[in-house]
Formats: C-alpha cells, structure tokens, sequence
C-alpha cells in the first residue's frame, strides 16, 4: 500500500519464488495441495491464511527443510532443494519463530548461525554480528544470556540472525509474533527500509492489517490451497471502495446518491453507504449536491475495501476459522 | 522407545547405506577444496558442546571417579595392610591392588573402571543429544537454512563427539594421575608380565592408554549419532542411546550368547591392558579398533542416510 515499486528497474517478469503444483503430504493429509506461487522479484509478499492453512509448511519446503511430495520450488531462479547450498546464503529467514541456545548469549547466538554459512567470512563475523544486533535494537542486551529475553527480545534476535549479511530475499514467517505494538512498528519500519534497500520480502502472517500496511503483493491460502495471489491494491479493490456519508438525513441523502448514479445504496443510523458507479462523478460535485439539497453532511468520504472483506470475500469464512 | 525403532529402521538404513556409501565414496573430491570451511562451524560446535553446563557436570563426575577410588584405596591402605586380593571381578585385570604400590596404577584402574559404563554414558549423552537435541530446541532448521549443509552438519557434530571422547578420557586420565601423583608413592612400573619399566615410559604408556580408550568410544559415538537423527527429542535419543549401552553390556556377559560377543562393540574394551605387558598384545587392540571402525562405518552413514533424507519439521 503506497510503497514504491522498488521493482520497478528490474525485470518485471523476474519471480524470486516460483513454485508449480507443490504439495506435501503428511500420513495421508495433504498440508499443501499443489500451489502455484509467484513471488515477484522487489515485492513485499504477504502470505495469508489462518493458522494451519499450509503457510509453514511452504516455506519449510521453500527452505528446503522438507522434501515436497510433488511439484517443484525454484528460489532465486533455482531449483529448491537442490540448490540450497547456493541459495540460501542469499537468503535469510525466521520460520515459525526464534530458536536459540539459552545458555548462549545473543551475540554469541549469532556467531554460531554466522559460522553456520560457509559462505560468510570470518573476518567480518563480528562486526556484522554487531550491526544486525543494532539494527533490531539488541545491542545493550548482547551479552544477556539468550534465556534471560523476554520472547520479543528473542523474535528480534531471529531476526538479526536473517540479516547477518545482506539478503536478496527474506523469509519471515510470523515476524511480530510476541511483540508489543511498539516492538510491532518497529518491525514494519523495517521491513520497509529492507524493501527500500531492493531486498524482497516474504512476510507470512495471519494478521491482516499487517499485510495490508506493508505489502505489496499477497497470497492468501486455506486448507492448503491458494486462493489467490496478486497486488494488494487488485486484491482487496474487487471494488474500488464504498462511499460513506454520515449524516442526519439519511433519507434524503440517499435520495440524492441515487440520483447521481451510486448504487446499493444501504443506511445504517446516520450513515449512509452506496457503490459508486463505474465513471465516478467528482466527489467533490456529489458533496456539492448533497448540500445543495439540503442534506447536512457530519462526513464524507471513500471507505476503502479492506483485505478482510477481500478474504472474506473469497473464502466465505471468518478469517480466524482455522483450516 | 526409540530403541524399537533403531532396530526397525536399522537394517533398511544399512541397506541404503551401501548405495549410498558408493555416492559418499566419490563426494570427497567435490568436498575437499571446502575442507577450510568446516573449521569455523566445528570450532562453533565445540564451543557449544563444551559451554554446556551438562557438558561440564560430565566431565566433572568422571573426574570425581580417580579421586574417589584413590581416596578410598588411600584410606583401605592407610588403617595398615595393603589391600587384600578380595577384589577380583574377573573382568580386567585387577590394577586396582597396584595402586598403593605405585599412584601410576591408578590412572589404569580409573580407565579401567569408568570404560566400562561412566565413560559411554557420558559419550551416549552428548552423542544421542547431538542432532537431536538441537532439533527439540528448534536450533537445527535455522543451522540448515544459514546453510550448514547436511553432511557438513553430521560431520561437525560427529566430530565434535569424538573430541568429547577424547576430552573425556584425557579428563579421567589427568585426574588420575594426579591423585595417584598426590596420594601414593610413584617409581618404576612393573608390567603385568613382570618387567620393569621407567617411569617416564610407563606415562607414556598411560598416554597411549588414554588415547586407546577414547578410540574404543568411536564405536558408541557413532551409534548415538545415528540414534540422533531418528527422533526430534534430545531426551529420548540420550536415554536410547544409554539404554542400548547397558543393553549390549548386560548380553556381553550372558556366555550363552558367545556367538554374538565378537560383534558387540564394549567386547575388546578391556584389551588396552595389553599396553601394559612386554611385548604388548596388540592382537586383542587391532580387534578392538577394526570393530569400532565398523561400528563408525555402519552407523555412520546411517546416520547420514537418515540425516540428509529426513524431513525437519521441528
């Protein structure tokens, strides 16, 4: 939502994932029933769905941690998880929160993951160290024992290990899981200066309103399967918004909505809602006439669909309803 | 529990083994220019393994055991006589009646007193918590998505499980000597077969000792390293791993089943009392160290077929 494209200067076809027909099975449930996703190269990709819906087990395939029962996965243009080994150094990823060793400290947590990727140098081991517990504003609790934080210390530590080197893409799954609203913000501010950076960000999530201030692009999955994908903008503009006025005169404002072509015009109380037709007239003229014809106006305005009413929208269902 | 299933998957893990061992066979020359980039991850992992405060607990009982046995020899000895010939558990040579003649002794009869169960164990503990472990806290899918690597991984942890047998007996050893050195009189050493040797050579000969004993721990590592990769739950692969070792003791010493004893890996761990007779035995030592090389072979790449085929969903 109002990001920038940052995108935009690469090529547009360019998928970061691409997965064809992926599916797992677990002892006869399919937890992924062949999905077709396309995460495009720059985007922050929302990836929805209640909890259970398959989300984890994606991105456990993604990351090559579990072996997919059919169809394949290519990250970063590669076959997973095949590839892993040149892949995933260019990838950093939370999956299903933090782990660490309690008895570690939490610089000390990051050099044992920072040794873990042969790929990293061990000359810049601890500076990089030091700059990721920076920049998820660790560093005064770095030589705390890991068991000593608080668990939205502990989500921060995750996330400094997925940056201990620049990353073309990150995986965070459930990134604000345990965190207060600050710790929530800060999180977001984040992921948007990553994305600012040209890093993709792949942020899976059962919260929408997260999804929405952030992202992009989305996914929405249930009961394994995808619903659908694309811009947040296509997404959640199945309409391009109600128009609500709140007024005293709810008659005789809808009334004059009607008369200037907004349709299913509903009034609850005071307020007045109605979809605007296909050319809409200038909002500023329909206010205009409202007035004209005497109709006090308390507010007017554009209530922007949300993602929920999208989801809800395809899914038939509550969001919270697991799979 | 997870014994059941070590000996359900076993066989059909050795199976895939054979195919496998062939593709590991030929892996080496494409993992050789690498062989640098194991160091970091193997000096993280011994920084973790010895960190622990488990880790330490282990390794102080097992220094605990030299002291306790000298104290109590030290204390037999002192209220006059030496110590009868009661002692004969028939398993070993009896040092332990040495001891108060001569405080090297000690560092044999502690080896030949912790081999049998304390040492194991302890092997058990942090080899069956290995993979395991860190797959119950979760640690293991982040290691595997910085890549670490399957193979890399195994092999780290497998190395750093063998350092620990070796820390473990060179721990058992230190401390033996020193209470031997601190509690009884030290000089010439007299072998089993009756020579006399300096004492110089006779430390020299506890050295080769020491190492022969951790070698002998090869075997054990690699059998809980396989238990390891079978469960997401550090508990239950320690306590499999410890109760297969008291499994095969308690049927090493069943003589009706003398027809599997050759094939038991604690069955040639007495042998590096052989050291200590002129000439040295190494017949029983050769026999001891072919069967844990086995043992390393089978359950190593076991463990490796199981590790790099299974699905980390912990």
């Amino acid at each position: 939502m109002g990001e920038p494209d940052t995108g935009a200067a690469r090529p547009a076809d360019e998928a970061v994932i691409e997965t064809r027909g992926l599916a797992k099975q677990y002892r006869g449930t399919l937890a992924v029933d062949g999905i077709d996703l396309r995460v495009p190269r720059g985007s922050v990709f929302g990836f929805l769905g209640p909890n259970g819906s398959g989300k984890t087990t994606t991105i456990r395939m993604l990351m090559g941690l579990i072996e997919p029962t059919a169809g394949s996965a290519r990250v970063l243009g590669r076959p997973m998880p095949r590839s892993s080994r040149t892949v995933l150094p260019r990838v950093g990823a939370l999956i299903e929160g933090p782990a660490l060793y309690g008895f570690l400290s939490g610089r000390d947590n990051l050099l044992r993951y920072d040794a873990a990727d042969p790929t990293a140098d061990p000359r810049t081991r601890s500076a990089r160290v030091a700059a990721a517990l920076d920049r998820v504003g660790l560093t005064a609790a770095a030589a705390k024992k890991a068991k000593a934080y608080s668990l939205g210390m502990k989500q921060r530590l995750g996330l400094a290990s997925a940056l201990l080197q620049p990353r073309e893409l990150l995986v965070l799954d459930e990134p604000t899981n345990g965190l207060d609203p600050q710790g929530m913000r800060e999180i977001r501010s984040l992921v948007r200066e990553l994305a600012a950076d040209g890093t993709t960000v792949f942020l899976s999530s059962h919260l929408l309103d997260e999804i929405e201030q952030v992202c992009t692009h989305a996914a929405v999955m249930a009961r394994g399967r995808l619903i659908t994908q694309g811009p947040v903008a296509d997404l959640s503009a199945g309409a391009r918004g109600r128009l609500a006025v709140t007024t005293p005169d709810p008659a005789e404002a809808t009334r004059v909505l009607a008369a200037h072509g907004v349709s299913e015009l509903t009034a609850v109380g005071p307020k007045v809602t109605g979809e605007l037709p296909a050319d809409p007239p200038d909002l500023a003229d329909l206010n205009a006439a409202l007035v004209a014809a005497g109709v006090r106006v308390r507010a007017f305005g554009l209530e922007r669909a949300t993602l929920e009413d999208a989801f809800v929208a395809l899914t038939g269902e509550g969001f919270d309803v697991a799979g | 529990m997870s014994r059941a299933e070590t000996t359900a998957t076993g066989p059909d893990d050795r199976e895939q083994d054979r195919t496998e061992a062939a593709a590991d066979t030929a892996a080496p020359a494409v993992r050789a220019p690498k062989a640098v980039w194991s160091l970091g991850l193997f000096r993280s992992e011994l920084i973790t393994v010895f960190r622990r405060w488990r880790t330490l607990a282990l390794l102080a009982v097992l220094a605990g055991v030299p002291l306790l046995v000298g104290i109590a020899v030290r204390i037999e000895t002192g209220n006059g006589g030496s110590l009868g010939g009661g002692r004969d558990n028939g398993n070993g040579p009896a040092f332990i009646e040495q001891v108060s003649n001569n405080g090297l002794f000690l560092t044999f009869a502690s080896l030949a007193a912790t081999l049998p169960f304390f040492l194991p164990m302890a092997i058990g503990v942090v080899a069956g918590d290995s993979v395991a472990g860190e797959a119950s806290a979760g640690t293991l899918r982040y290691l595997l998505v910085a890549p670490a690597g399957r193979t890399r991984l195994l092999l780290v942890k497998y190395g750093s499980v063998l350092t620990f047998c070796l820390a473990a007996t060179l721990v058992v050893t230190a401390s033996a000597l020193a209470t031997g050195f601190a509690l009884f009189p030290v000089g010439e050493v007299t072998l089993l077969s009756g020579t006399d040797i300096s004492l110089s050579e006779g430390l020299l000969r506890a050295l080769l000792i020491a190492v022969l004993v951790a070698a002998s721990l090869v075997g054990i590592a690699a059998l809980g390293l396989f238990v390891s990769t079978l469960t997401d739950s550090g508990i239950s692969a320690m306590a499999a791993t410890v109760g297969l070792l008291i499994t095969v003791q308690i049927v090493d010493n069943i003589p009706q089943l003398h027809a599997f004893q050759p094939y038991l890996f604690p069955h040639y761990w007495l042998s590096f009392a052989d050291i200590l007779r002129d000439p040295v035995g190494w017949d029983g030592i050769a026999k001891n160290l072919g069967l844990q090389a086995l043992y390393a072979a089978v359950f190593g790449s076991a463990a490796w077929a199981r590790f790099t085929s299974r699905d980390v969903t912990a």
